[in-house]
């Protein structure tokens, strides 16, 4: 491996410059915004400092006239490759046909505002980085106007800028030309931005600029990472959640041809090859005699006995008003509904991987992360070295869903591990059935609803406890999110719901059980069930006051709410109330998730007793837009990552072990199954929201509305099956 | 053995139960094909034999010699083939690691079926999994790549 000595260090700018420089010439435009915005963890004096007034680094502009601008958000699908290049490009004024991505080195710098922390979830890629990418962009075009003027001898204020090149007069060159004498400047403390009405590119349907490397196989994700020398590991893990290695025998293992070593770490026992499936032979005839521990009793049917079991009593308070059981008691009409939602893996199309290099100088990774911030720690602590001494090169990631975003960086340690125990770079791969079997699942849910309805059909009352794990019960993220028993993350959508400050009496609780189970965020984390609950029992609420469940809606959600302003889109596209074809009814969910609110409206059938969604209409409000052609594929995504959850995904325990092992028995949906989605954007100069997420929570609710409204059997189960 | 891959014929060192996918990945260094499953089942790892579309994962390469292997590879870098250009302008792609697999399903569909109607291509795509959820350009993507594909005949 090439070797450079002070590559290890964070890019202080002059580095950075003449790295830069070095490579390709140019102009590098250093840069610090200062942001001030929502921050995940602002509530807690403990929370990572703001980036510090370091330089920052997101354009670089060559002599060619290339424009790369580095990403510090993980391109995982979601599009962020391309939405932020646009808000620095919008900006700069550039040739947008020149501009390339690239993904940032792991620095504080890259920091994620909204976390603290480089990393990328929640759906806050564009909104936290919105400011700070326009900011980037118009010191870049500031700086090269200032280089054209001093070579011209003109007043900056003579000078304007059209498509990468600087012009004053009958005088003009090129951003290329005006790269080097721009590097020697100083960045402005401050730029004016452009008015929104002068934007050319944000807001405009752009497609992406990852596409060509997509279609042709040559775009690189972790699994595809190659270095001198490198070696693949595959691991085997208890089968059991929470158990250890007690021996091990690897002399049939080390006699498969290509199998360099078998150690032992953390996470089970490596088996090292020269490839993957020498590694994966070596696997298969490893005898391991595992201590299974705590979890080897575990059974889905018994857990979810124990859920409805708690759910009879009263939780931790999340949200209450009002004297709920008084009102429920004196009820004239009160209807009462439990509901139920699996484990779910996030089965990401690239199985996991990382590579790990360990050299005397630190450590490299090679990896398609969510989670920078967080690995650099946890590299360093394994190793014993500093962070500074960790450096971090994100690939395309195949998938993320929230899986690469693990507070124990579980897939980058034991990279870590089995590296440094063979005293080799090694790449580590996940087998498909590792993934499934491996955790860190959407937890189990169950949510149990009392509501009474007044003389006037609205809900006087309202009880939902809720029961399911902690998401980040037992990691650093706990003392931010969980308060006095509540993990905000388990109650969100519902303890906060438009609905309840209306509802005179109410009252959401919680019950947050223990187990082995690993679990972690899941597209939408919370509101993939809350959304689900929400939405199924209003829906329900509807047809107890005998209202149609779009008036219901109006009725229940404050007039002029960016809920109801995208559910009476979604309704008018849909043509809601319009007969449909025979065999067909529709169901409509409206729901609001990371700052978005997204409303949808399913058009189903059953055929041969199973569910067949034909077309989904659905409309979002996001505040304003930077890539509307982003938006409907994401929205397209979420439908599409929440049907395979309403139609098909359950992952289930019996004797301690997943019953699922692969695509063929933890089914997604197919395209085949694929209904007809159409989206649209509600026209909106309210604060920005996300995208990656909120396109989910709708449409399981929508699904089995529309299945209520067609056979008039309520589904409070996922996956919906008809009996 | 002596594999043909992409018109060129070379010798692989290789054992004899060892998957394409991985003779592909890990010895001849060809990454545009991925493994996404390993079973068959999500056709992420999809390339052609004799100009058949066949999961790579299951196939062990020892029962290909003599046979003419095609990957993603062989469509070249430059996005021109009619697939790959209408993949481009249907902004198919999300995080991308199906479309090596989506692209080779859809060229041999539209070899055996130059006009897919919705059916065939939901028959024929079926078998490729894609998490980001791009079924619904992708469908658009095929019916565009067969356009482009007779507008090429016809040129020629």
């Amino acid at each position: 491996m090439t070797h450079d000595p002070g590559y290890l260090t964070r890019p202080s700018r002059r580095r950075f410059l003449a790295t830069a420089a070095s490579l390709a010439g140019g102009l590098v435009i250093a840069c610090f915004v200062p942001f001030g915005k929502r921050r995940l963890f602002a509530q807690e004096g403990a929370a990572p400092a703001a980036p510090a007034m370091d330089p920052n680094a997101f354009v670089r502009i060559g002599n060619d006239n290339s424009i790369t601008i580095l990403i510090k958000h993980s391109e995982m699908g979601q599009g962020v490759g391309t939405s932020l290049p646009m808000v620095v490009a919008e900006e700069l004024d550039c040739d947008w046909s020149k501009v390339k991505m690239e993904n940032a080195p792991n620095a504080h710098i890259y920091a994620n505002n909204a976390f603290g922390i480089q990393g990328t979830g929640g759906s806050t890629s564009t909104l936290e980085s919105f400011d700070q990418m326009r900011q980037a962009g118009a010191m870049a075009r500031a700086m090269l106007v200032e280089a054209a003027a001093q070579q011209w001898k003109v007043a900056t204020g003579d000078c304007r800028t059209e498509n990468g090149f600087v012009i004053c007069g009958e005088q003009k060159a090129s951003y290329g030309e005006l790269a080097d004498a721009a590097a020697l400047l100083k960045a402005p403390k401050k730029v004016a931005l452009k008015d929104p009405s002068k934007w050319a590119l944000i807001g405009k349907p752009t497609r992406r600029i990852d596409s060509l490397a997509k279609v042709t196989g040559t775009a690189g994700f972790g699994m595809d990472v190659k270095r001198p020398g490198l070696l693949t590991g595959v691991i085997a893990r208890s089968p059991v959640f929470g158990g250890k290695v007690k021996r091990f025998d690897a002399t049939k293992a080390k006699a498969e041809p290509g199998v360099v070593d078998v150690v032992q770490v953390p996470s089970g026992v490596a088996v090292v090859a020269k490839h993957f499936w020498a590694a994966k032979k070596g696997r298969d005839a490893l005898e391991i005699q595992w201590d299974s521990g705590v979890g080897v009793d575990l059974s889905t049917l018994a857990m979810q006995a124990d859920y409805r079991k708690q759910a009879k009593t009263t939780g931790a308070i999340a949200k209450q008003a009002g004297n709920v059981d008084a009102v429920l008691k004196a009820a004239g009409q009160r209807i009462d509904a439990e509901y139920e939602l699996p484990f779910l893996a996030h089965a990401p199309m690239e199985p996991l991987n990382c590579t790990a290099e360990i050299s005397k100088d630190g450590c490299e990774i090679w990896t398609g992360t969510q989670f920078q911030g967080v690995d650099q720690g946890t590299v360093a602590k394994i190793l014993g070295i500093k962070p500074e001494q960790v450096k971090i090169h994100t690939q395309f990631l195949g998938g993320g869903f929230g899986r690469r975003a693990n507070p124990h960086s579980d897939f980058v340690a034991e990279a870590v591990h089995v590296a440094k125990a063979v005293n080799k770079p090694v790449k580590i791969v996940w087998t498909r059935e590792d993934d499934i079997h491996g955790g860190y699942y959407r937890p189990m849910w169950l949510s149990r609803f009392s509501a009474a309805l007044g003389s006037d059909g609205k809900p006087s009352a309202w009880s939902h406890t809720i029961v399911g794990q902690s998401i980040s019960a037992g990691t650093p993220f706990e003392k931010f999110t969980v308060k006095n028993g509540i993990d905000s993350a388990s109650v969100e959508g519902a303890a906060d719901s438009p609905y309840l400050a209306a509802i005179p009496a109410h009252r959401v609780d919680l019950h947050t059980p223990k187990t082995p189970i690993p679990t972690l965020w899941w597209r939408s984390v919370g509101h993939s069930h809350t959304g689900f609950v929400m939405e199924s029992f209003v829906d329900e609420l509807a047809h107890a006051a005998k209202t149609d469940p779009l008036e219901y809606h109006r009725k229940l959600l404050p007039v002029d709410s960016r809920n109801l302003r995208a559910l009476e889109l979604a309704a008018k596209e849909f043509g809601w109330g319009k007969p449909l074809p025979d065999g067909h009814a529709a169901g409509l969910a409206a729901h609001e998730s990371f700052g978005s609110h997204v409303a949808q409206i399913a058009e189903v059938s059953v055929e041969n007793g199973k569910i067949r969604v034909h077309r989904v209409v659905c409309a979002i409000d996001c505040g304003p837009v930077v890539n509307p052609l982003t938006i409907e594929a994401q929205m397209q995504s979420a439908i599409v990552f929440g049907l395979s959850a309403a139609l098909h995904g359950e992952i289930t325990f019996a004797d301690g072990k997943v019953e699922q092992s692969n695509f063929n028995d933890y089914k997604v949906l197919r395209l085949n199954e694929m209904p007809t989605v159409e989206v649209h954007i509600v026209p909106s100069t309210d604060k920005m929201g996300g995208v990656g997420e909120p396109g989910l929570p709708p449409i399981a609710p929508a699904v089995a509305n529309a299945v209520f409204a067609l056979t008039g059997k309520r589904l409070r189960k996922l996956p919906l099956v008809l009996a | 053995m002596k594999l043909d891959i992409n018109g060129r014929e070379q010798e692989v060192d290789a054992p004899d139960d060892m998957p394409l996918l991985w003779v592909l990945r890990d010895v001849v260094g060809l990454t545009g094909t991925k493994f996404g499953c390993g079973i068959a089942q999500c056709g992420a790892c999809t390339v052609h034999v004799d100009g058949a579309p066949i999961r790579s994962c299951v196939t062990p390469a020892s029962a290909l010699v003599g046979k003419k292997i095609t990957t993603i590879e062989s469509l070249g870098i430059d996005g021109s083939h009619p697939v790959q250009r209408a993949w481009i302008e249907h902004d198919v792609v999300q995080c991308g690691y199906c479309q090596s697999g989506q692209i080779m399903s859809a060229v041999a569909l539209l070899k055996a079926t130059p006009k897919p109607s919705d059916a065939d291509i939901d028959a024929a795509m079926a078998g490729n999994i894609c998490r980001c959820g791009t079924y619904q350009r992708i469908r658009s993507a095929v019916h565009r790549a067969a356009e482009l594909s007779g507008e090429n005949t016809h040129d020629a």
